[in-house]
């Protein structure tokens, strides 16, 4: 019985936390915010290099064949740091997608060229209704001749700007199936749309009859794309809340009022306290998530739902108690409290609300 | 993280459950504080304490010199979620099990660990806690009962209050002030009092619930011998906060949540409204997942602090959090059957109408009595704040 990290684990994450204060600070975070599409080619080719691309990359493809409590170390420093890009979003989540179920050839062509930080890819699952459930996609896949082809419209897709390959979810014979598409091709449409959290890049995906390839597995793929994205946005959010956390408790212990530094008022030290008592049970909760996936768990699906509701609430409640703490200072453009208030908001929406994760939780225990 | 046990470890817990199968009392301690007003509930109670120990499952952990089996914590929090799953009586000498035992084998002489801890394990000696004074709560080290040393002995004058279990325990763990010119952490000492010595009166306090738990306790003149102390003279301070933080984390024990969450589950599925099982009702289902989570959080913090403690690693900031999240999340436990009760929180727990065995009413109101005890919420974010993020001290 052991409930905890290896030091592999603690030494990729302490590895994490050293390279991105280094290359990631928020000096840098904001160019990549001003940048037309929010992409730092140079900090994604670094973190090839680093062999993050490719960490749940299977070996034979590339990667380093690594699983989900070992991403979800650099997941959790990438959300300490805002890290801002694609990495998510193609290596956790297109990456999962492709390795679950995509064919030999269809690994080979996206996943070693993913893992090598040579090609982005993304998913596409939410469209006008704006939710993840599945019973609100309308996209339709139809086969022909040629193969499968896609025709319907996806919103909030992140870094479709920048992608080379999508994921998208779309309907076939009343089930909902994974299909590939690559975003060069005919018929697929990409038009940006203008994010509150500029850590994060989102498009409008317009697609004509794209020519796409279908994963097998229906409904169970999608359930289980659904599980990894819970666990990476959880984990996301728990760097965020640590980095939330620290700004407030060290501002509090300069900024002075009344003659006393803040800190020293329990007003904020309840606050902070709060935070803490929120987040560390909470961290407990994603590695157990992570350790679930990564062990084919037979709760895996449920506590991968719980981390998301859980955590995303944190994070939100967090970021507004550290605003706050910081007064009329975090209020402003130029105080850096506001990258992870945002985000905070991001990582809450995407891929599903608390309370779309609480009914899940709650069917999935037969409540 | 590897979850699997070892296949002694399952063996020994499938022994652990046939054995509370067929050993566990069937009436009168099956709810963990019920029937304390009945005069032959004590000595039930530690019949059943004796005999679990007899059976090798109180205090696996400690050394062996003691009475212990020096077991790793994994065999000890197999047995504490068993008992959980059996809905196993509470021992009734937690108090000397899960906070004066652990601080004296940290803290005591040889002669006190070998006259005391024993007597723990069995249940023969049961110990209270004097701590809070009424002019001493949150603010502890403000106390003022005093200890003069004369000759060999201690010469203790002064009142306690809020004392659980008073009325029939046999010794008392107490901080004294034992030098009143110093700082007022620096001349407080930790002694252990006889209940049974003269000048010492408890007078029983009636608590919300309408139970005597707790209680005044006065001593006038009351003599203890000076090899009581534990550690040094006026440096109780360190000792008593060692205690506290046994204290707090028995408080916060993740175990408990988890039974009571099922068993707010269960009544949710029974009840009905508008035609459909509370579970279903959209509102109220959001709610108990909110709980759900928050308790297997709690399991989830308490197996990392198991194994932090098993690879030797001295707990931070994460460890000063149990006692506040598990108390609050066991108080949010009972607010929400009361609400899932709807009228019915309305009756008292000897009405016959009341439901699930009438729980909940005492469990809504005693939950929140350990919201405050062992030191309050508030105090507990101090210390999180103060001691695991270096915020400033306000005082």
């Amino acid at each position: 019985m052991d409930f905890g990290l290896s030091e592999e684990q603690q030494q990729l994450k302490e590895s994490a936390r050293a390279f991105l204060t280094g290359e990631c600070p928020t000096t840098f975070v904001r160019k990549v915010m001003a940048s037309d599409d929010g992409y730092p080619r140079e900090l994604y080719d670094h973190i090839a290099k680093l062999g993050w691309t490719g960490l749940v990359v299977p070996e034979k493809f590339g990667g380093a064949g690594l699983g989900m409590l070992d991403m979800a170390m650099v997941l959790e420093e990438g959300g300490y740091a805002a890290m801002p890009g694609p990495f998510m979003f193609s290596s956790m989540l297109a990456a999962s997608a492709l390795k679950l179920s995509g064919s030999d050839q269809l690994k080979s062509k996206w996943l070693t060229a993913l893992a090598e930080g040579k090609a982005i890819g993304t998913v596409a699952i939410v469209e006008s209704a704006g939710s993840i459930d599945a019973r609100d996609i309308n996209a339709i896949g139809s086969k022909g001749a040629a193969g499968w082809h896609l025709t319907g419209s996806k919103m909030f897709v992140p870094y479709a700007n920048v992608a080379d390959f999508i994921v998208v979810a779309a309907k076939h014979d009343s089930d909902i199936f994974l299909f590939v598409v690559d975003a060069k091709s005919p018929g697929v449409t990409i038009s940006g749309l203008k994010n509150l959290d500029l850590t994060r890049r989102v498009s409008r995906l317009e697609l004509k009859s794209a020519p796409a390839e279908r994963l097998k597995g229906g409904k169970d793929l999608f359930g289980k794309l659904v599980d990894v994205a819970a666990i990476a946005v959880a984990a996301d959010s728990l760097g965020g809340t640590e980095r939330a956390l620290e700004m407030a408790v060290d501002y509090s212990k300069v900024r002075e009022q009344f003659g006393k530094p803040i800190g020293s008022f329990q007003a904020l030290k309840h606050a902070a306290a709060e935070i803490v008592a929120d987040l560390e049970p909470a961290r407990a909760m994603i590695w157990y998530a992570s350790y679930a996936q990564d062990t084919g768990a037979a709760d895996a699906s449920r506590v991968a739902a719980m981390a998301k509701a859980r955590l995303c609430d944190i994070y939100s409640r967090s970021t507004d108690r550290a605003v706050l703490m910081h007064g009329g200072i975090g209020f402003t453009w130029e105080h850096d409290m506001h990258l992870w208030f945002k985000r905070a908001r991001f990582n809450e929406s995407y891929f599903g609300s608390p309370s779309f994760y609480r009914e899940r939780v709650a069917i999935l225990g037969a409540y | 993280m590897d979850l699997q046990f070892t296949s002694e470890e399952e063996a020994f817990r499938l022994k652990v459950r046939d054995w509370l199968a067929e050993n566990m009392p069937t009436s009168g301690l099956s709810d963990t504080r019920e029937g304390r007003e009945d005069k032959t509930w004590l000595a039930r109670a530690k019949a059943w304490q004796r005999r679990l120990y007899e059976a090798g499952y109180v205090a696996l952990a400690w050394p062996k010199e003691y009475g212990g089996q020096a077991m790793d914590p994994v065999r000890q929090s197999i047995v504490n979620d068993e008992m959980v799953r059996a809905k196993a009586p509470y021992n009734v000498g937690a108090s000397g099990l899960g906070m004066l035992g652990p601080t004296l084998i940290s803290w005591g002489s040889e002669e006190q660990k070998q006259r005391y801890l024993p007597k723990i394990l069995t249940a023969e000696e049961i110990w209270c806690q004097g701590y809070s004074e009424p002019g001493a709560g949150s603010d502890l080290a403000s106390l003022k009962t005093r200890a003069e040393v004369v000759g060999d002995e201690f010469v203790v004058n002064g009142q306690k209050v809020w004392t659980s279990g008073a009325q029939y325990a046999d010794m008392m763990f107490c901080l004294v002030r034992t030098d009143p010119e110093a700082p007022k952490h620096r001349g407080i000492s930790y002694i252990l009092i006889d209940m049974h010595t003269p000048g010492i009166t408890v007078r029983p306090l009636v608590q919300m619930t309408g139970d005597r738990g707790f209680n005044e306790v006065f001593f006038d003149n009351v003599r203890v011998p000076r090899k009581n102390l534990v550690a040094k003279l006026n440096e109780g301070w360190i000792v008593a906060n060692a205690t506290l933080f046994h204290e707090r984390n028995m408080l916060g024990s993740a175990s408990g949540s988890e039974q009571r969450f099922n068993r707010l589950l269960a009544l949710a599925k029974s009840i009905t409204r508008g035609g459909r099982p509370l579970t279903e009702d959209p509102v109220f289902r959001q709610r108990l997942v909110d709980l759900e989570i928050r308790v297997e959080a709690m399991r989830f913090h308490a197996l990392r602090q198991l194994t932090d403690q098993i690879r030797g690693k001295n707990p931070g900031v994460e460890a000063m959090i149990n006692k506040l999240v598990g108390t609050e999340l066991n108080h949010d436990l009972a607010t929400a059957a009361m609400e899932a009760m709807g009228d019915y929180s309305m009756l008292a727990r000897d009405d016959e109408a009341a439901l699930d065995h009438a729980y909940w009413p005492y469990e809504w109101m005693f939950s929140l009595g350990l919201v405050i005890g062992g030191g309050t919420s508030h105090i507990q974010k101090n210390i999180i704040a103060e001691r695991g993020l270096k915020m400033p001290k306000s005082r």
